[in-house]
């Protein structure tokens, strides 16, 4: 079977490691990659072009390339690269909603794989110890990240009901370290500040089980939504000592007043989000996945976390570094 | 272990911390006279510190429902063994009603603060001949609260929901539940060992679901903790509290008032009752439930009448 894919997204990972793995494979014929921005390393032998997924070319490109597989990888989960909240929540929202109107008439695509997040399932003190797929959020994301998520599978289960001949396959990826994420630069600072009296597990799923999981899901039939995260949790002051932090407890109403420090201080984007992702836990369950794929990710959550800090490297970062990529964030 | 190069610093500092105790740790020797007891002060010192060590150092393995194995061997279990053994001396019986495998354990609840819960978990470790974990079901607002709610996760307690409930039991494990939940553990002195509504029987539906029996559970001592004279609901409302207890010593002597009388305490594990014959189905029949409810219900309230009856003292 001729198999074309558009990855989008490959700016970054998993959506860049995505389109090298699949060009790499032979039962692929060629994959496009597309973003708004280059990708910084090379994604050959996967082609680039440059088209932004707010923008109405996505339908041509679909059918001038014959694509019949849409790998969407090109949601954002932190702000940086789109340049502020507002850009990333137009590339998230808006961008899947116009890639999905463009796939509705690609009348040769068979097959849509998209990249959501294990944060859908809300953060709060009455979550149950893990979430299955069909356990609806306790309290569900008002804001951020976590609420473009659950747009971006609202859309996507609307698209499964259109086009209910195309495959679809929903994978929820737990938190990745070493994107810009908020979670990444906190567990980076050089003392991190923890609330005090909570301290919840985390789940986290390292980048070649994340970049594994969506080329399984483009070339293998697994229709459905699935739950992936490393095997293990690390309570998050756990994680902080792992990676050599010492961690600082600060008291939860002056909470906002350090959060409001570290944000204008361009420290790190301590936002409500992530306040409330070092307070309450949000573990998934992965059985679904390993009955459909027969797979499970090969590195554990520790591993994950112990590679982000080895590829870090073994010493906290000044905080010129975080201070950097801050800048990055509002340039 | 990878992580070893990671922490160069944080290692080298805990070792030195160690070779500094090493140090001091004669002196305790000289200072207990008794060769074997300075022998056993100075084990207790390097445990001591190589708990410190693993958890500054994150070298310790919290499972996924949040149950953390080290914390609780520790540091909860001694704390609450030391309530076990020498406050409350507890006499638990019956522990060979509680099978080695899945179970759920029901009980009564009182006592303002859930004391019963933490000691039935001492109750099943310590004398159970498989050393039981007991996985209690806590209420969602615990896990609002900070440190009491994370020290509960650590420590096995879950919230209180069907699908915690199952995981634990279809894994085999002993969960322990209080049905009354917040009108048993705040009910006033007056209504002392009159078991309040078991709610909508979600733990009996848990146990038919994954087969495992039921061991109904009676607890007697626990009312007399922290008696309940009044409750100030004002307050409990002002403060986002179930209750606001006046009890003999709270609020009047502050901190102090936190003391739990030392009441003596009598634990009967009842005969388990079996929920495997009925098939998974059954769970989803109402009619079944609520009857396996009252009937656990009864169970534990007429096991209560029988053993108040046999107490002699309440503190001795």
């Amino acid at each position: 079977m001729a198999r074309v894919v558009l990855v989008t997204g490959v700016s970054h990972d998993p959506g860049a490691g995505l389109a090298v793995s699949l060009a790499k494979r032979s039962d692929v014929d060629r994959v496009i990659g597309v973003d708004v921005v280059p990708p910084r390393t090379s994604i050959v032998p996967a082609e680039f072009i440059r088209a932004d997924v707010r923008g109405a070319s996505l339908s041509r490109l679909l059918d001038t390339y014959d694509v019949d597989t849409v790998a969407h990888a090109g949601v954002l989960t932190g702000p940086a690269r789109a340049g502020g909240r507002t850009g990333q929540k137009d590339i998230n929202v808006l961008g899947t909603m116009q890639l999905l109107a463009a796939c509705q008439r690609a009348e040769r695509l068979v097959k849509l794989v998209v990249r959501s997040s294990t944060v859908v399932y809300g953060l709060s003190p009455r979550n149950p110890a893990l979430f299955t797929e069909d356990e609806p959020p306790r309290t569900p994301p008002a804001s951020g990240f976590a609420k473009d998520v659950v747009e971006v599978e609202g859309y996507t289960r609307g698209f499964a009901r259109r086009r209910p001949d195309v495959t679809v396959t929903t994978l929820r990826l737990a938190y990745l370290l070493g994107d810009d994420s908020a979670l990444s630069r906190y567990l980076c600072l050089p003392v991190v500040p923890t609330v005090f009296g909570y301290d919840p597990r985390l789940q986290l799923l390292h980048r070649d089980d994340a970049v594994e999981v969506l080329v399984r899901g483009c070339v293998e039939d697994h229709p459905g939504t699935f739950n992936v995260a490393g095997a293990g949790v690390l309570t998050v002051s756990q994680a902080a000592h792992l990676a050599g932090r010492p961690t600082v407890p600060v008291f939860w109403p002056a909470v906002g007043t350090v959060a409001r420090l570290l944000r204008h201080a361009h420290v790190v984007d301590f936002n409500p989000e992530l306040a409330a992702t070092v307070m309450y836990p949000q573990i998934v369950d992965t059985s679904a996945l390993a009955g459909e794929f027969g797979w499970l990710p090969v590195h554990s959550t520790r591993e994950a976390l112990l590679d982000f800090v080895r590829d870090a490297g073994p010493r906290p970062t000044p905080p010129t570094a975080a201070f950097a990529g801050a800048e990055d964030e509002h340039a | 272990m990878p992580d070893a190069q990671v922490l160069p610093f944080d290692g080298d500092r805990h070792r030195r911390r160690q070779a500094h105790e090493h140090e001091e740790a004669p002196r305790d020797e000289r200072d207990e006279a008794g060769g074997g007891l300075g022998g056993d002060v100075e084990r207790a010192v390097i445990a001591g510190l190589d708990f410190l060590r693993r958890r500054l150092a994150g070298d310790y393995t919290v499972d996924e429902t949040g149950f953390d194995p080290d914390l609780t061997d520790h540091l909860l279990l001694p704390v609450l063994r030391g309530l076990y053994e020498g406050w409350f001396r507890v006499d638990a019986r019956g522990l060979e009603n509680v099978p080695d495998g899945g179970a759920l354990i029901v009980a009564n609840h009182s006592g303002v603060l859930p004391m019963d819960g933490l000691m039935l978990v001492v109750a099943l470790h310590d004398h159970h001949p498989s050393m039981r974990r007991l996985r209690l079901l806590g209420a969602d607002f615990l896990f609002r609260w900070p440190v009491f709610g994370q020290l509960a996760r650590s420590g096995g307690v879950t919230v209180a929901c069907n699908a915690d409930a199952e995981r634990l039991l279809g894994h085999g494990e002993a969960v322990g539940v209080f049905p009354e939940g917040f009108k048993g553990v705040g009910k006033p002195f007056s209504e002392r060992y009159k078991l309040q509504r078991f709610g909508r029987g979600g733990f009996v539906s848990a146990a038919l679901r994954t087969g495992v029996p039921i061991v109904p559970c009676s607890i007697v001592g626990a009312e007399e903790t922290y008696p309940m004279l009044a409750d100030l609901r004002p307050l409990a409302r002002l403060l986002g509290a179930p209750y606001a207890p006046v009890t003999p010593l709270f609020p009047w002597f502050g901190p102090l008032g936190l003391v739990p009388l030392p009441s003596r305490w009598h634990v009967q594990f009842g005969e388990p009752i079996h929920t495997d014959g009925y098939g998974a189905a059954a769970a989803d029949d109402p009619t079944l439930v609520l009857e396996l409810t009252d009937h656990v219900r009864e169970t534990i309230q007429h096991t209560l009448y029988a053993m108040l009856l046999h107490r002699k003292s309440v503190f001795f």
